[in-house]
């Protein structure tokens, strides 16, 4: 699948915004410390940034609202209508943290519940399609998950620094990562093992004659299906990409965490933080790139 | 509203592929262009249509497998040095070549229509033709990711998403002749091997076509339960050569002259 800009970005700023303003409602820092405020207002842009992001890939953007119409049948549809419910909550908490130096426990919940929800609805948007057999399992919801709670309670981690290091945070943030860690190594070894269910045999109805090849493509140049769902990225590209988003997204940043801990210096988790968000945008780009649509099996794949 | 039809009336109109008979020419994708550039919705746009990189939106596209029954000899699929991707290196039986046009096969769960989340992809009730309101797409891409069968195509120009409309604007059209009324493609076809009908009625020609010949759905494992069949080649017959009378022994005899002729063969051999 092609790996679009806007939806890396959408999928990786949005995720950790849900997640850092999930652990701000959920263990209620003090409103009235710098740090805090700026963590409030860091998740509300980094969730308005991200969702903004998505409506880039639109063809007609002007016309987005359409989107919140059919959240019966459409998780891209749940997705946008759960992103702006949660913003109600979410502006209060902000607001009130702000401008008011003042929390409420049971808003901070809502908020918390609110953005779990919205991320698992991001998650369904992929793991709902069937036609691309590595997302279309309850795995990636679990990475989504995953991956947003532990950015933010990162970000938490970090921004505790600033007036002395709690390690409950850093623990906290230390297991999330490495849960985040287990659950996506899980993904990667299901997305090496299997194949989708379909065949150039099952997509043509040929397979009861002997085996089918493809001989020769309806076009010559590319084309929407083969530029949108017929994107392969080298297998030992991937591999090395692979253990970049793991190093950076997981492993460096459990390290530097560990040492703001002993040291006390901030530097160390925002370093972690940034560190840990260019990880996660390249497993996003990966999580595309790697993916192989159904409708490859009539461009000459073996199975998908 | 994209949740699937509830109030349905049984008519599943749709087309039949006979694989057996199309030789790949082409001509059903180029009339599709042709009738849907200026039909229903949005022209179907080129991109650098006179460049290098010509790229465009069509809605029936014309793949050509090779069936190869028996064993590969070793090396099959594999790349050897200076030749393309999956080049055949030796086969122990006779490969037979299928052309396969391929467009919307008006699925009955379509996954297209559900996952829309603006509700301008949708199935018709009335007679099962999937379709997009291009007023309220936006553009998003997610019912083409959520079709196996490649069917959608989105339209770079106008940003909106494109797929085969059955013809609607020519099937119901009292403007035109009656004879045009059904998709261009299987309107011009030359080798007549597209058919179009409804497939929810038993007794239709198209439905007895399919019972006939053993139409089969592509990709049953996607659960998408396409209305559009697919007619398997038939088996192959070999000529009995020993019965078939060489040149030679046509041009020595005059059995089965007839008329003037028979009369001149008869004068002659009496001379
Ligand atoms: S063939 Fe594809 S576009 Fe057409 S109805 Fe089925 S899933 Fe939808
Ligand atoms: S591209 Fe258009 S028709 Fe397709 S899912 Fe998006 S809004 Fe619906
Ligand atoms: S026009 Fe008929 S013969 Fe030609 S490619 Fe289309 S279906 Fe096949």
């Amino acid at each position: 699948m092609h790996p679009a800009l806007s939806v890396i970005v959408f999928t990786t700023l949005s995720g950790f915004g849900y997640g850092l303003a999930a652990s701000l409602g959920l263990f209620q820092p003090d409103p009235s410390l710098l740090a805090v405020k700026f963590g409030h207002v860091l998740a509300f842009l980094a969730i308005a940034g991200g969702l903004l992001s998505s409506t880039l890939h639109l063809g007609n953007p002007q016309r987005a609202w359409r989107a919140f119409s059919q959240w019966r049948s459409s998780w891209l549809s749940r997705e946008g209508v759960l992103a702006v419910l949660t913003f109600v909550p979410l502006t209060a908490q902000t607001g009130l943290a702000v401008l008011f130096d003042t929390t409420i426990g049971w808003l901070g919940f809502v908020v918390a519940v609110m953005a779990g929800l919205t991320v698992y609805a991001t998650s369904m948007i992929y793991a709902s399609l069937k036609t691309v057999n590595a997302w279309h399992n309850p795995i990636t919801n679990t990475c989504y998950l995953l991956f947003a709670a532990s950015g933010g309670l990162l970000a938490m981690a970090a921004l505790s620094a600033f007036n002395g290091a709690q390690s409950t945070l850093i623990v906290l943030a230390i297991i999330a990562l490495a849960a985040t860690f287990i659950a996506k190594a899980i993904w990667f070894r299901a997305l090496d093992n299997e194949s989708g269910p379909s065949t150039p045999e099952s997509a043509t109805g040929l397979g009861f004659l002997g085996k089918v090849r493809l001989l020769e493509r309806p076009h010559m140049g590319e084309n929407y299906l083969t530029r949108e769902m017929g994107f392969r990225v080298a297998r030992k590209h991937a591999r090395k990409l692979r253990l970049i988003s793991y190093a950076l997204g997981l492993v460096l940043p459990v390290l530097l965490l560990l040492l703001m801990g002993v040291s006390g210096m901030v530097f160390f988790g925002v370093v972690a933080l940034l560190s840990h968000l260019a990880g996660v945008m390249t497993e996003r780009w990966l999580f595309f790139a790697e993916a192989k649509h159904a409708v490859s099996v009539y461009y000459g794949a073996e199975s998908a | 509203m994209t949740s699937l039809p509830t109030q349905v009336t049984g008519k599943k109109l749709g087309l039949v592929i006979d694989l057996d008979v199309c030789v790949g020419c082409h001509a059903c994708a180029v009339i599709c262009k042709e009738w849907n550039t200026g039909g229903y919705g949005a022209a179907l746009s080129d991109q650098e249509p006179y460049g290098e990189d010509v790229t465009g939106a069509w809605l029936n596209r014309i793949h050509t497998f090779e069936v190869t029954p028996g064993d590969m000899i070793p090396g099959y699929g594999k790349k050897p040095k200076g030749q393309g991707m999956g080049e055949v290196i030796a086969q122990t039986d006779e490969a037979r070549v299928v052309h396969f046009p391929k467009s919307c096969l008006h699925c009955d769960d379509a996954p297209c229509v559900t996952v829309c989340p603006t509700g301008a992809s949708y199935k018709r009730g009335e007679d099962g033709i999937v379709l997009v309101d291009e007023d309220k797409c936006i553009g998003c891409g997610l019912c083409a990711w959520s079709c196996p069968y490649g069917a959608r195509e989105m339209d770079q120009d106008a940003g909106v998403m494109k797929k085969c409309t059955l013809c609607v604007d020519r099937i119901y059209n009292e403007d035109i002749p009656e004879i045009d009324r059904q998709p261009a493609c299987v309107r011009t076809c030359p080798a007549n091997a597209r058919h179009f009908g409804d497939l929810g009625d038993p007794n239709s020609d198209v439905s007895k076509l399919v019972e006939e010949r053993g139409g089969i759905d592509l990709m049953p494992e996607q659960g998408t339960r396409p209305v559009n069949k697919y007619l398997p080649p038939r088996a192959r017959q070999t000529l009995p050569s020993a019965e078939v009378p060489s040149a030679a022994t046509i041009a020595e005899t005059t059995d089965g002259a007839q008329g003037f002729m028979k009369w001149i063969d008869t004068a002659l051999s009496k001379l």
